[in-house]
């Protein structure tokens, strides 16, 4: 297309000469324009513009108060431009005052009524920015993990002198007054409160309970450390303290691992004392549900167990979905061992989170089975190559040798897409367990991201003569942006077995790796 | 207003975020006030210089 | 005993009250050869830290050549070129004589200064004459021009003038241009207006023939950036007392030759902490592109060193163009340089941002803590001699600068 040049005079109109600049620059960046300059019609911009091929009479029409705006482009384009110039001479003004702030008590001054401080700097800096905020008296949301146990004890002893909360160190979700901080998912309030020293078991729990048709009055993330000995529980106690004090709450649920002996009795001590009905999740003990003392304790061991409890204890009955039914599941899990090539003998599990690897382990563990995992539970055998699987395992992948420098798989499905293909490529591998994660912050799009990667290692699995059964489950909720049943549709149309919830998933994926080694 | 834990359960929490933006823009999605401080590292990460300026800044 | 921040902390205190209470006045206009410490024959002065011809920038060769030929010391270019690398000709940056000059900074005994007073001193300062051409490298005899009329004509009109009056108070003038619009280093405008209204009844008092007075009057009442040479004398006057407090990490000088950028700092006396200097990123002219620019260059910073300039970029719409425009940057920038310096102003206050005082005192402990520059905004030159002014652009110093000048400091002060 040719290139031209034209001219547009305007008499008397005066802007500043950077203005113009500018002006030009924009000008200029228009599609079909190759070049353009926005000057006064002074004898020296004129003359400047003659050098670079203006014609000199038209030039001449315009005197040092005109403005000239001068366009070198496709003709087309050109008069575009200079059908309405006032486009790019006359801006707009913005307003808005929410530009960052450089500091805590810059943010203060902003905000003199702020309570909660959330921080997800380095984990060397981060204990640093949570004793500015316990200083000013603020509670925190301390998302940053690789925090020394020095300074989560110092920070906790802090906190509770002073009756504010330090949720974390690798606090992942919380739920205060509605609002989710962190990875959390879109779930109504009720009830049911929970304290929790795992992110992604407060997920699921969050999860279940809102699709039995309750509610979370708040989720307290306390740090997956604050139940050791050498913390002693902190966070978990002032948890406690709030969650009786609070009307809004009428159970309370404790959602952990086995905490270190000493704060074990602590912590029973504290929940005996308790006004409240209390569920007692301690995920990877003993498999069944006892209630404690005459507040009614009740124990659970998995997510599921804890939820019905709950809803139990709210006066509701269990929803269908939490129903495991152990028949179904192995007439199913037949059904698919039947599918399988003779080789085919080996469970893999990758997981985005932390607790349904845990979860998963420690319901392996219940029905008699050794499992190999780069985060082993106890009893379990520790992989010697976390990126090389062998016999059953059940891989974290959210442990820090995966994510260092990079996303979590809860954000950037890469590393679990590269995973999957090369556990299909092992001929030894018939079942493939998934979890998927919705909510603030996750992928938008969490089955989406290893859709092709299943289906590519179903194919595989095909064409060795086999079948590879894909299980999962989805944490999340239909209110949740990526939308749970949208999520679940897509899977199932994928030919993958999805499961109400990790624990289902788990268990039904333990009666299947039972039967392809037992056939 | 600093507030006790307890008190903060009862009342709407107004956020400051330090650290990874996309947490304050969760929660102002959700309707809530987060503020946002822009953080870096004490010195641009910088150890040699972040413990001289610990002496005299 | 006092801690070391403490120290520190006063020194910079000491240093701030000092910028603060200078009180710039021209009192002449003059040869350099007869004001200027230092000066002598077959010697130029230039702009930023010390260079030599090799690594000189082509548009501060092209100026220096400039000065040759305008004193006539050299025919030509060549002919320039064999008299400096014969070693025939002296270069020494203009901050080590008490003077500053923009962009290529060139001053030879003939080139006039502006002669600045800081009454709450007693020192002065000098700037050489601001125009569009030599200083951008461009050594032609139209360029030369405007020199030798400045020689000539201007100067000795301006010497009168100021003789006639005394002296010209500049402190009003830059407290009232700030609240105009100008930021007195590339928006100068109502400055130099205001300076031309002062400086006339000196001028037609002063008896120089009509003809010297009407050029004269022409060229200072239509020069939107002469008030940059005294803006430029009146920070450099303003800065020097501020020079040798010791403990203090307040920055005293930042100036650019187009091929380092060199800061100085109170405590550090006579040290130049340098780093090769930044592009500019900018806006140009017809015909000009960012491919043609040089890199940064000008002791013009001094203006950003007392902070005018890019520090007042809150307060200067023209200016804020360069970078888009929007108010949120105003704001943006005015609180970065908060940031980094020790106080702020309460002379120099900008309307546009509530009248808030402009930051003083750049401390280049805040500096490297925050990895925050100041904001410069200049001219552009071309990368090659023999062009005028190609544009116009925000430049960052390197944090290198900032970071070289901090150990420097941890170790003559010996902070373990």
């Amino acid at each position: 297309m040719a290139m031209v040049k034209r001219l547009l005079i305007r008499k008397g109109a005066y802007f500043d000469s950077v203005f113009l600049m500018q002006v030009a620059r924009q000008i200029a960046a228009e599609p079909g324009v190759r070049d353009a300059s926005a000057i006064m019609g002074t004898e020296a911009n004129r003359r400047l513009l003659e050098h670079v091929g203006y014609d000199s009479h038209e030039l001449a029409a315009a005197g040092p108060n005109d403005l000239v705006i001068a366009i070198e482009g496709e003709e087309a384009a050109i008069s575009t431009v200079l059908e309405d110039p006032n486009r790019w001479l006359h801006r707009r003004a913005t307003g808005g005052d929410d530009h960052a702030c450089f500091d805590l008590e810059e943010a203060l001054a902003r905000r003199a009524d702020a309570s909660l401080v959330v921080i997800s700097v380095p984990g060397e800096y981060a204990a640093a920015e949570a004793r500015n905020a316990l200083a000013r008296n603020l509670n925190v949301f301390l998302f940053s993990s690789n925090v020394s146990v020095e300074d989560e004890l110092a920070l906790k002893r802090d906190a509770r002198a002073k009756g504010l909360i330090v949720m974390g160190p690798d606090c992942g979700t919380a739920l205060i007054g509605g609002a989710g901080m962190g990875f959390a998912n879109a779930v109504r309030r009720g009830p049911i409160g929970v304290v929790g020293a795992t992110g992604t078991g407060m997920q699921e729990f969050t999860c279940l309970v809102h699709r039995g048709g309750s509610g979370i009055s708040h989720g307290i993330g306390t740090g997956s450390r604050d139940l050791s000995d050498e913390i002693g529980g902190l966070s978990t106690l002032t948890a406690l303290d709030a969650m009786e004090a609070d009307d809004r709450t009428k159970v309370i649920v404790l959602l952990s691992k086995p905490p270190g002996t000493a704060t074990m009795r602590r912590i029973v001590e504290r929940l005996q004392g308790c006004a409240k009905p209390i569920v007692a999740c301690l995920l990877g003990s003993e498999p069944k549900s006892i209630t404690l003392g005459a507040a009614g304790i009740r124990t659970a061991s998995t997510v599921d167990q804890a939820a019905s409890l709950a809803l139990e204890a709210v006066g509701m009955t269990q929803p269908a979905f939490l129903r495991a039914d152990a028949s179904e599941m192995r007439a199913r899990a037949a059904g698919e061992a039947a599918k399988m090539a003779p080789a085919q003998r080996c469970m893999r599990g990758l997981f985005a989170g932390g607790t349904f690897c845990y979860q998963s382990q420690s319901i392996m563990r219940d029905g008699g089975m050794i499992v190999y995992s780069n985060s082993p539970l106890e009893g379990m055998r520790q992989l010697v190559d976390p990126a090389q699987s062998r016999e059953h395992s059940l891989i974290d992948m959210g442990a820090e040798t995966f994510v260092a420098g990079r996303p979590h798989p809860m954000i950037d499905a890469t590393l679990r897409r590269e995973r999957i293909l090369r556990e299909a490529a092992d001929p030894e591998v018939g079942l493939l367990l998934l979890d998927f994660v919705l909510g603030a912050i996750s992928s938008a799009d969490p089955a989406g991201d290893l859709l092709g990667a299943i289906s590519a290692a179903k194919e595989q699995a095909r064409r060795h003569g086999g079948s590879l059964c894909v299980v999962a489950s989805v944490c999340g909720t239909e209110e949740d942006e990526q939308r749970l049943d949208e999520q679940i549709k897509r899977l199932v149309s994928a030919e993958v077995l999805v499961f109400a919830s990790n624990t289902q998933a788990a268990l039904f994926s333990r009666e299947l790796a039972l039967q392809m080694r037992s056939r | 207003m600093a507030k006790r834990f307890e008190e903060l359960l009862k009342d709407t929490p107004v956020f400051i975020n330090i650290g990874v933006g996309e947490f304050a823009e969760s929660l102002r999605k959700q309707g809530f006030v987060a503020v946002d401080v822009w953080w870096s590292p004490p010195a641009g990460g910088d150890r040699e210089m972040a413990d001289l300026l610990d002496k005299i800044l | 005993m006092t801690s070391i921040k403490e120290s520190i902390e006063a020194a910079n205190a000491e240093c701030v009250r000092r910028l603060m209470a200078a009180d710039p006045v021209l009192v002449d206009v003059a040869p350099a050869g007869e004001v200027v410490p230092g000066m002598k024959d077959r010697t130029v002065f230039h702009s930023g830290p010390p260079i030599d011809w090799r690594r000189m920038s082509g548009a501060q060769k092209g100026a220096v050549i400039g000065m040759l030929i305008f004193e006539g010391w050299a025919k030509d270019w060549d002919d320039g070129v064999r008299q400096i690398e014969a070693g025939r000709i002296s270069l020494e940056p203009n901050h080590h004589h008490d003077s500053v000059g923009p962009m290529a900074g060139t001053i030879t005994s003939n080139m006039w200064v502006w002669v600045v007073e800081n009454r709450a001193f007693g020192n002065r300062a000098y700037c050489r004459q601001v125009e569009p051409a030599q200083q951008f490298g461009d050594y032609g005899p139209e360029a030369l021009g405007a020199l030798v009329k400045w020689r000539d004509v201007w100067g000795p009109a301006l010497r009168a003038a100021i003789r006639n009056l005394g002296d010209l108070p500049l402190k009003q003038i830059i407290i009232k241009a700030l609240q105009m619009g100008d930021e007195v280093h590339n928006r100068a405008i109502a400055a130099s207006s205001l300076f031309a209204n002062a400086v006339a009844p000196g001028l037609v008092k002063s008896g120089i023939p009509q003809d010297q007075l009407l050029d004269t009057l022409g060229y200072v009442g239509n020069h939107p950036l002469l008030f940059l040479g005294l803006s430029m004398a009146s920070g450099k006057s303003a800065a020097d007392p501020a020079r040798g407090v010791e403990f203090s990490t307040v920055v005293t000088a930042m100036a650019r030759n187009g091929t380092e950028f060199g800061i100085q700092v109170s405590g550090l006396p006579g040290e130049w902490f340098t780093a090769p200097a930044p592009p500019v990123k900018g806006l140009f002219l017809p015909g000009f592109h960012q491919a043609d620019a040089g890199l940064d260059m000008g002791d013009s910073a001094i203006a950003e060193t007392v902070g005018w300039g890019g520090f007042v970029l809150g307060g200067a719409p023209g200016i804020l163009s360069l970078v888009g425009g929007t108010p949120e940057e105003a704001l943006a920038y005015s609180r970065e340089m908060r940031r980094i310096c020790v106080t702020q102003s309460q002379d120099y206050l900008m309307p546009a941002l509530g009248f808030e005082g402009t930051a003083v005192g750049i401390d280049i402990r805040k500096v490297v803590q925050t990895n925050i520059v100041p904001v410069i905004d200049t001219a552009i030159a071309h990368k090659q001699p023999g062009h005028s002014i190609i544009g116009a652009g925000i430049v960052r110093p390197p944090l290198e600068c900032f970071t070289k000048a901090l150990k420097r400091f941890g170790e003559k002060y010996a902070i373990r």
